[in-house]
């Protein structure tokens, strides 16, 4: 698959998260990805990169413009956190009414077309998400 | 194979640099006969597009072979596809816009025979140029075919969005008569021109009536669903009209929880609703009509 | 920016968010309000989301907090202004911000405001 530039933006503080929006934004309004498309991205990746931040003890993101046949926008969330016990647990709804954990990898998961997670007590975390246009 | 005729593709080259102005000479008026489409292109224009691409058809012959692919043959391509579309736009044919390329083969045919006296080489070269010129002719179609992909493609999503219309009932009443299949691609058009309408209108009732709605099944429940949670969120309701006695069952046999939606069986219950709602009363008119009587009376 | 103002209206307070904040900024808000309200006994509290382009699960849970805070305060709370965009992501992502009451706009969600302060059962009110 064709990669047509990729950055590396670092999770280790609140306002990385911002940048993360800003960037994650700008990318997804040069691929052309309509208003919803764009917000769902985004929103995703504030989720995750706060994830990072939060559970992941911080970490960095990477952001892929995604360049073959199909045009689209690729990120992934590393970090070296205690990871995740059980995936498919964490994965399900905490539906958030008031305060709760509530990770949001199941809404994320829902906000992007794939959804990709590697995770290991003791050893980090890594989740990649892809946008196609 | 691909070796011979990588070399003899060089050899092209050579012949195509050195009789270039016969050629286009000879290239130009070839193109008055067949598809010369006066009408679309004036001659300036042609003249311009078959020196770029004989100057372009130069430089990667030379340094490639007849695999129009490769890329040598990248500025070619672009070339190609930059007269293909705006060739589509301006109106001509594939066959027509092929034809340009094709065009190219007999004043090259001619160069290459007063060039090359070994009638074995003749044929050789005959056959690279050949495979070279169908190759581009054949790319400009692929690329014309595309266009119009992009086209039908574009003027199918149109209709989508015509096929939504969101009606103002009245001041601050929205209505969406659904008709058809939902399915997932639709539901999202739908969903986003219900919900932008409701920002420019101000509505605070939407009535969304699935009359049309053939089958209501789990996944078409959701969508609608979805949209009436995304209304809220934004300050409007919605009301779903049009629900028969089977979808009702099927609702309730999908287990769907509809229980924070209202429904109507009909349009006007829904509307009668909305206007409930919205502080809405209609008043019969028959004060005015009890008062005229009354002054006729008077009057007799 | 440093914090986000909360103007006075009547009974009512308003916040109108434009910036992309960053979480510590979202929770100062927060106690910014709630001081607020018991500091001006404020009935109604509106907040005007519709420079937001991304409203996600921390930001959602904020108004909801803030909503449930102000209602212990005797206030009511009214999100006003969500754009399209935002409420279908959030529909998609399961927030249901439930215990929050939105409006249209600033002059719908006053309505609103001064309407349950009325204490006349909502007519045009969404209870989300």
């Amino acid at each position: 698959m064709a990669v047509t530039s990729s950055e590396t933006i670092p999770v280790v503080s609140e306002s990385d998260v911002v940048t993360v929006r800003q960037r994650v934004r700008e990318a997804s309004s040069r691929i052309g990805f309509s208003l919803v498309d764009q917000t769902k991205m985004v929103t995703a990746a504030s989720e995750l990169a706060r994830n990072t931040l939060i559970h992941g003890g911080g970490g960095a993101m990477d952001l892929i413009m995604l360049n073959g046949p199909r045009l689209g926008l690729r990120l992934v969330f590393v970090d070296k956190g205690p990871g995740i016990g059980d995936i498919s647990l964490a994965l399900r709804d905490g539906f958030t009414t008031g305060s709760g954990l509530g990770l949001g990898l199941g809404g994320a998961k829902r906000l992007v077309n794939d959804f990709e997670i590697d995770s290991k007590s003791g050893v980090g975390t890594k989740v990649t998400v892809t946008r196609w246009k | 194979m691909a070796t011979v005729l990588n070399q003899k593709a060089g050899n092209l080259g050579s012949i195509l640099a050195q009789h270039r102005d016969e050629i286009l000479a000879e290239w130009l008026r070839e193109m008055t006969g067949t598809t010369r489409r006066k009408d679309l292109m004036n001659d300036a224009e042609v003249k311009s597009q078959c020196t770029r691409f004989l100057d372009l058809l130069i430089e990667s012959a030379a340094s490639g072979g007849t695999s129009t692919s490769a890329k040598s043959y990248d500025p070619m391509r672009s070339m190609l596809e930059e007269i293909s579309r705006s060739r589509t736009l301006q109106g001509f044919t594939a066959t027509e816009t092929a034809t340009f390329v094709f065009s190219l083969k007999r004043p090259l045919f001619n160069a290459i025979r007063e060039d090359v006296n070994d009638a074995a080489a003749v044929a050789q070269e005959l056959w690279t140029a050949t495979e070279l010129l169908d190759n581009l002719g054949l790319y400009t179609a692929e690329v014309y075919l595309k266009s119009r992909e992009e086209v039908i493609r574009r003027q199918q999503e149109e209709m989508l969005e015509l096929s939504t219309p969101v009606v103002k009932l009245w001041e601050g009443i929205l209505a969406l008569p659904l008709i058809g299949t939902l399915d997932s691609a639709r539901t999202q058009v739908v969903m986003e021109s219900l919900l932008e309408s409701i920002v420019k209108t101000n509505s605070k009732v939407a009535i969304i009536d699935i009359t049309g709605v053939p089958t209501v099944d789990t996944v078409v429940a959701q969508h609608l669903l979805k949209t009436v949670t995304a209304a809220r969120l934004m300050g409007a309701d919605c009301i779903i009209s049009g629900v028969r006695p089977q979808i009702a069952q099927t609702i309730v046999h999908l287990g769907i929880n509809l229980l924070d939606v209202t429904t109507k069986a009909t349009l006007s219950d829904a509307f009668a609703l909305a206007a409930k709602r919205t502080g809405l009363a209609f008043v019969r008119e028959q004060k005015q009509k009890k008062e005229k009587q009354n002054k006729l009376e008077d009057i007799e | 920016m440093d914090k986000i103002p909360i103007l006075r209206m009547g009974e009512f307070l308003l916040v109108t968010i434009q910036v992309d904040m960053h979480d510590r900024l979202a929770m100062t808000l927060q106690d910014d309000l709630t001081t607020r309200i018991s500091e001006t006994g404020a009935r109604g509290v509106l907040i005007d989301i519709s420079s937001l382009e991304i409203v996600d699960s921390f930001i959602g849970r904020m108004l909801g907090n803030i909503a449930a805070m102000s209602r212990v305060l005797d206030a009511e709370t009214v999100v006003v202004g969500m754009r399209p965009a935002v409420a279908i992501t959030l529909v998609e992502l399961g927030m249901s911000l439930a215990g929050v009451k939105t409006a249209l706009n600033v002059d719908t969600g006053m309505e609103l405001l001064r309407t349950s302060l009325d204490g006349d059962e909502a007519m045009n009110g969404s209870y989300v």
